[in-house]
């Protein structure tokens, strides 16, 4: 088992925590907790499938780094796939951006129902 | 009872898809585009970040969207919270304690600065503008929890935000200008370099501004979280406490407290 598939299955362990939170518990804050939960494990599954074993970071700051120094090629072979990293980036700000957003609701409602459980949130079921 | 059984039913078939999958594992080479971009990236950005040459140049519009996402959610947060009312000043309470004042004396210009240094060195380093920008948000709210009372720049943090979000688009045409795409970085600005700190075109002058932008916003963002603090407000709220069972730990706590009726505005 390599590294690779490693950091693939902590991903995979930490999305099912996470869901198993966010369904099973009934205190939003917990819920959205669950749902920071499987925000990380997806990152940690997009990071490591771009992880190739015994490659560097994509940081071209070493001149061995470059196949031709004249023409200023990369080799392809050194460096792990900066791809999947920059989604990463973008799937953590927006991650950001949803559990504040959803946080900002739960304070609203606890304004106004006074609590936090969604078994006694009835206004919405039918 | 039968929804928990539904639900453990559930994780365990994704639990098996997982399974399935880990047996796939990962590749082991870069795929056509991946190899392009870390080829011909330092010839055609001159970034030696090749995560920051992909995010600021070939995803850059993917960029300005998650840029717009987070200011929609700042947004929308202020807005929900907008009509909250504020706690009546209790100086004695709200006061930090003596250790997080000095810290926040001492401390918030250099978390600033090193903010500012990890957005200006984008395109060399680990890091670029939403990191630096959340390292400065974080010296922010050092700064709010040192004294509660403080009040944020407002006028001079949503200029600044406007500004920069409105040169990003700016720099996007100045692209679509000179070279025929939106966001292109050849011919704009001078390449430089490589592994300078002013090189790589446009692409640490868009980092910059999205490091003011996210700092600024999320700046925002924790000012509004912290300000309405306490609501008078919520119909009889105790209704929890009736059952005798409390829900969630102290998530509770503040049902103890008197409330105003029909407070709701």
């Amino acid at each position: 088992m390599n590294a690779g598939t490693l950091y693939l299955g902590a991903g995979f362990a930490l999305v099912l925590t996470g869901l198993a939170c966010a369904l099973l518990r009934r205190n939003l804050l917990r819920m959205v907790l669950g749902f920071s939960i499987v925000d990380t494990g997806v990152h940690l599954i997009i990071a490591s499938v771009g992880s190739l074993a015994g490659r560097t970071a994509p940081i071209i700051d070493d001149p061995a780094l470059l196949s031709d120094a004249t023409t200023l090629a990369v080799d392809a072979t050194a460096v792990v796939d900066p791809v999947p990293q920059a989604l990463v980036l973008t799937a953590i700000v927006i991650g950001v951006g949803v559990t504040a957003l959803m946080l900002t609701y739960i304070v609203r409602l606890h304004d106004r129902a006074g609590t936090l459980d969604v078994r006694e949130l009835r206004e919405l079921k039918w | 009872m039968t929804r928990t059984v539904v639900t453990l039913i559930a994780l365990v078939a994704i639990a098996g898809l997982f399974f399935v999958l880990l047996g796939l594992g990962t590749p082991d080479e870069l795929g056509t585009v991946s190899r392009h971009y870390v080829e011909r990236g330092i010839a055609e950005n001159r970034a030696a970040n090749l995560v920051t040459s992909v995010v600021v140049n070939y995803r850059g519009l993917d960029t300005l969207g998650e840029v717009t996402v987070l200011f929609l959610s700042v947004t929308g947060a202020a807005f929900v919270l907008r009509r909250r009312e504020r706690k009546p000043v209790d100086a004695k309470a709200s006061r930090a304690s003596e250790i997080v004042q000095t810290g926040a004396r001492v401390l918030v210009a250099p978390i600033m600065l090193f903010g500012a240094y990890i957005f200006v060195h984008g395109h060399l380093t680990p890091g670029g503008g939403f990191q630096g920008g959340a390292v400065v948000a974080s010296g922010v709210l050092l700064l709010l929890l040192a004294d509660r009372e403080r009040e944020l720049p407002h006028g001079l943090m949503s200029w600044l935000e406007s500004l920069s979000g409105f040169a990003f688009v700016v720099a996007g045409l100045a692209g679509l200008w000179v070279a025929g795409s939106f966001l292109a970085n050849r011919g704009v600005l001078p390449l430089g370099e490589w592994n300078r700190l002013l090189s790589a075109g446009i692409i640490p002058v868009i980092y910059i501004l999205i490091g003011l932008k996210v700092g600024s916003e999320l700046a925002a963002l924790l000012d509004v979280m912290m300000r309405g603090e306490a609501v008078a407000g919520g119909p009889s709220g105790d209704r929890h406490r009736g059952g005798g069972k409390r829900h969630g730990g102290g998530t509770s706590r503040r049902a103890g407290k008197k409330r105003t009726k029909g407070g709701r505005r």
